[in-house]
């Protein structure tokens, strides 16, 4: 890889993220194809951290993946799991392996996922979490200790730009900044309208937003979100041009609209760059990117 | 404010009382009975399913407040019902449970489950409204606690979950950030939500929990 993610961030050029899921088990034979599809296409590759509380292999093992094979990753740490101590040594972990970005979240609620009766931890919220990276960054741990060899990391979080109420999300948005987050990574935007106003109000603070993108593979799953996913508003229009694909060519119409979306995003200087979720179908984010005009993007 | 408890199942209530085949039962006048787990009703209600797995019940009592000190002069008056059993089911928070170990000898058994401290809003609904973190933050959040409405407890506003006020956990339930916003909205007091929360201490009261005050 050319650039490090921070340096794509900083080179004003539009920079393009996207992202794997670990397994469920050790067999990382599909986690290392998407890997080895994505690390040349994209500025950096996001690992979730055990998404939906579903338990898997580590976030931190498909980063060092990544590493391992030339890529650039982004660790996504949630707070749900790990007390002070776990989250601290884990960035430490993370720092010594070449691992410089990490995106902060909260972390889904333990219910919504497959160990219903596991402790939740959540000792710190994101906005917490991206102060903790600041002080080790200063040398000194969450304790106030001093730290044999600190860290330095381009540390991210997200915000819901369609969150209904909006108001509180925006609140938080804001004092992630404040926190030191450097890049925001929206959940996913389908209405360009609606984004390019929240873009509006983003613009006055010091960070970099990447638009969520989530590919559609059917008109059922954009219902789907529409119905279930909080801040997420799939327009009608995009639901009745992929309910009138003609049959097995949903798929290639929900790339044709992730593609026209993103080069929309990029002509118009909306926002920083994209974060492209493909969810399972990671070997057509090449082709996402080549139905927005933006190939060998990091040659 | 009460503790809210659930009765255990039937199952568990003789796995407990395996081996144990005199039972004396406690009941709680105060917040078991208002919960329907634990008043004279379901103590005589659990009298007649012990006898029912064929227990022999020496006697009960309902306890006027099973966690204060009345509880040794009401163990006391009954002494012979209580000395002839096996052990003690208490039908009380576990509050309770424990004073009346603390003056028994004998085995003492847990009926309920205590789940939450909490108030009754409407007939038969209750909600959880205090998780004694030792650091009271309802000053910052208009009065609504944080710690216990949050399903994650988050200090520094609502996560991503949230949807159109409700929570993630569950869409019944009302999002804690999305009120609290409101009304501090009301107050005018918006900069407080504005302002960092930093990690709550874990450790204000070392367990096991003990003051002394003086």
């Amino acid at each position: 890889m050319a650039q490090s993610f921070k340096e794509a961030l900083n080179s004003g050029k539009f920079v393009v993220t996207s992202e794997i899921g670990p397994p469920k088990g050790t067999n990382i034979e599909n986690m290392r194809h998407h890997i080895d599809i994505l690390k040349d296409k994209v500025d950096a590759i996001n690992v979730t951290d055990h998404q939906s509380s579903v338990m898997r292999f580590p976030s931190i093992g498909g980063c060092l993946e990544i590493k391992e094979h030339g890529g650039e990753p982004i660790l996504q740490m949630t707070c749900r799991d790990r007390n002070q101590l776990a989250l601290q040594a884990e960035l430490l972990l993370a720092y010594t392996r070449g691992i410089r970005n990490v995106l902060c979240l909260t972390g889904d609620a333990v219910p919504v996922g497959d160990h219903k009766e596991a402790k939740g931890v959540f000792e710190l919220d994101s906005v917490q979490l991206l102060r903790a990276i600041r002080q080790m960054e200063s040398g000194k741990d969450m304790g106030g200790n001093d730290l044999d060899g600190s860290v330095e990391f381009c540390a991210g979080a997200i915000v819901t730009p369609e969150a209904n109420p909006i108001e509180p999300q925006l609140i938080k948005f804001e004092k992630k900044i404040e926190a030191g987050a450097e890049f925001i990574q929206t959940q996913a935007i389908y209405d360009l309208d609606n984004f390019a106003k929240f873009m509006d109000y983003a613009r006055q603070y010091p960070v970099k937003i990447l638009a969520g993108i989530v590919l559609l593979v059917s008109a059922r799953m954009a219902k789907y979100m529409n119905e279930n996913v909080p801040g997420i508003f799939v327009p009608q229009h995009l639901i009745d041009e992929m309910a009138e694909a003609p049959k097995g060519e949903a798929l290639n119409k929900g790339i044709e609209i992730a593609g026209r979306m993103i080069a929309e995003l990029k002509k118009y200087s909306i926002c920083d760059g994209v974060h492209i979720m493909a969810i399972g179908r990671e070997e057509v984010v090449p082709d996402i990117l080549a139905a927005a005009g933006i190939d060998n993007h990091n040659k | 404010m009460k503790s809210i408890t659930r009765q255990k199942s039937l199952e568990e209530v003789e796995h407990q009382l395996e081996g144990l085949e005199r039972v004396y039962i406690i009941g709680c006048g105060t917040c078991a009975t208002m919960t329907r787990t634990g008043g004279r009703e379901e103590v005589l209600d659990m009298k007649e399913r012990l006898q029912e797995m064929g227990k022999m019940v020496t006697g009960w009592t309902v306890i006027p407040t099973a966690c204060d000190d009345m509880t040794e002069a009401s163990l006391n008056e009954n002494t012979g019902f209580i000395q002839s059993a096996d052990c003690i089911l208490v039908m009380s928070c576990a509050l309770g449970v424990q004073k009346v170990g603390s003056y028994i000898s004998k085995p003492v058994i847990p009926a309920l489950d205590t789940l939450f401290i909490g108030v009754e809003d409407g007939p038969g609904y209750f909600h959880e409204v205090c998780d004694q973190c030792g650091h009271c933050v309802l000053g910052y959040t208009a009065g609504i606690c944080p710690i216990t409405a949050c399903h994650k407890g988050l200090l520094n506003g609502p996560c991503g979950g949230t949807n159109n006020g409700k929570c993630e956990v569950d869409k019944e339930k009302d999002c804690a950030w999305t009120l609290i916003y409101q009304r501090l909205n009301e107050q005018g007091r918006l900069d407080l939500m504005r302002k960092y929360q930093p990690v709550k201490n874990s450790q204000i009261v070392l367990r096991p929990r003990v003051t002394i005050i003086s």
